[in-house]
């Protein structure tokens, strides 16, 4: 079957054989490897993306459920060649490691930012709290996102 | 695979009596279906079949999410919400969903037993609402039959004034309940004290509330005997996430804490 979704801002059909999920389809069908697959079961964030508005893991959204949808991946928060306040703001402060978690971060934090421009850390730890890194310990990421808020230390 | 998107309930009701699988968030089937374990050749969607979504003061619809219990639900029922794996689970995880998968550790579900709420299951034959108590039937087994939806959750016209809600994992954030529980306590002193992951499912601890529902002014001694009760009143086991013990210990100290809460 087919399934036809609005993925950053431009109508896109891909085809789904199986009960495939979001991620697979963006990655494998569509080739934006930008949302990446680490768990495969929502824990750990590394695929997030905004599906009708709503921050999810695409991990577990089933591909054929996002017919009709409109879909942003961390490719489309930003002008091509361009970083979007929050990938600046991550980049000036060092807060990316290995980087696998990056993109999912990216994004949890772009959808914070749009719903409370000034968070508090507490508010930032918790717009993260379904993004694991492994590397950073979060100290460098929170901070980057404290800057951007106008609350650096 | 086939997948229906319905319009209206009964377009849903009628792909379910087709045998296709629901589909909400999908949190928890599409964890099935990346692990092999699953894989469905009809499904359902129910994601954005309005009438699944519609919150009618004490009726929550099943496709409710978490995200919005977080903000609009009951105090002890937004407490458990917040508490619901990430906010990306708690965008997409529904209410309906967490009934149906069932788990032991489902947060939502103390909240549920507590005020004694019942749910309501339709087919294409019509529908019917259950006690809580005749819903959840075993570790991960309900008495949803498979042609069936969950459509909707019915609370109390009237919630007791106090209620609380607590949880302990491993960690702060995205983590299944090792053991959680809601106490909520009425101005007449009527107490109820509900447990998840000290059993098969949900679970109240009914000795304790019936002695400490007759204690208007709980003293010391009685708070402690109410602890006592509930630990006697669950029936943890062992595995992987924690011991017997230590669940039943844990599940006395919440509950006599929320029942403190309540009582401030």
């Amino acid at each position: 079957m087919m399934v036809s979704f609005t993925l950053n801002g431009s109508a896109v059909t891909a085809r789904v054989r199986h009960p495939l999920s979001l991620l697979d389809i963006l990655r494998d069908e569509i080739g934006l490897r930008g949302s990446k697959g680490a768990c495969h079961q929502g824990e750990c964030g590394s695929c997030s993306v905004m599906l009708d508005g709503e921050l999810v893991c695409s991990c577990l959204v089933m591909a054929a459920d996002a017919e009709g949808s409109e879909v942003v991946t961390v490719e489309g928060l930003s002008p091509a060649g361009d970083l979007s306040p929050v990938q600046e703001a991550m980049h000036r402060a060092g807060a990316v490691q290995c980087g696998f978690c990056t993109p999912g971060i990216v994004v949890a934090a772009a959808e914070l930012f749009e719903e409370n421009p000034r968070p508090t850390v507490a508010e930032i730890r918790d717009a993260l709290a379904g993004n694991i890194c492994r590397c950073t310990g979060y100290n460098a990421i929170v901070r980057a996102l404290e800057s951007l808020a106008g609350r650096s230390r | 695979m086939e997948i229906h998107h319905p319009r209206t309930l009964d377009d849903a009701l009628q792909a379910r009596a087709a045998g296709a699988t629901p589909l909400a968030g999908g949190t928890d089937l599409m964890v099935e279906v990346n692990f092999g374990h699953s894989r469905p050749e009809l499904v359902v969607a129910l994601r954005r079949l309005q009438e699944l979504a519609e919150w009618d003061g004490h009726r929550i619809g099943s496709a409710v999410t978490w995200r919005r219990i977080e903000r609009e639900g009951p105090k002890a029922l937004a407490e458990a919400a917040r508490t619901v794996g990430s906010p990306q689970i708690r965008n997409a995880g529904t209410i309906g969903g967490n009934l149906a998968t069932a788990s032991p550790a489902g947060d939502g579900h103390p909240f549920l037993a507590a005020v004694d709420a019942s749910i309501e299951m339709a087919s294409v034959g019509g529908s019917r609402t259950v006690p809580w108590e005749d819903f959840f039937t075993g570790v991960k087994e309900t008495s949803l039959r498979d042609d069936e939806l969950i459509t909707a959750v019915h609370l109390p016209e009237r919630l007791p004034p106090r209620q609380a809600f607590a949880k302990i994992g491993v960690r702060n954030a995205m983590v299944i309940a090792t053991v959680c529980c809601v106490v909520t306590r009425d101005e007449d002193g009527t107490t109820r004290a509900a447990f998840g992951s000290v059993g098969p499912t949900v679970l109240r601890a009914r000795a304790a509330e019936e002695m400490i529902s007759a204690e208007p002014r709980p003293s010391p001694a009685a708070l402690e005997r109410f602890q006592r009760l509930v630990e006697e009143g669950v029936s943890p086991i062992t595995d992987h996430r924690s011991t017997e013990r230590y669940r039943r210990h844990a599940a006395g100290v919440l509950a006599r804490r929320l029942l403190e809460r309540c009582l401030r």
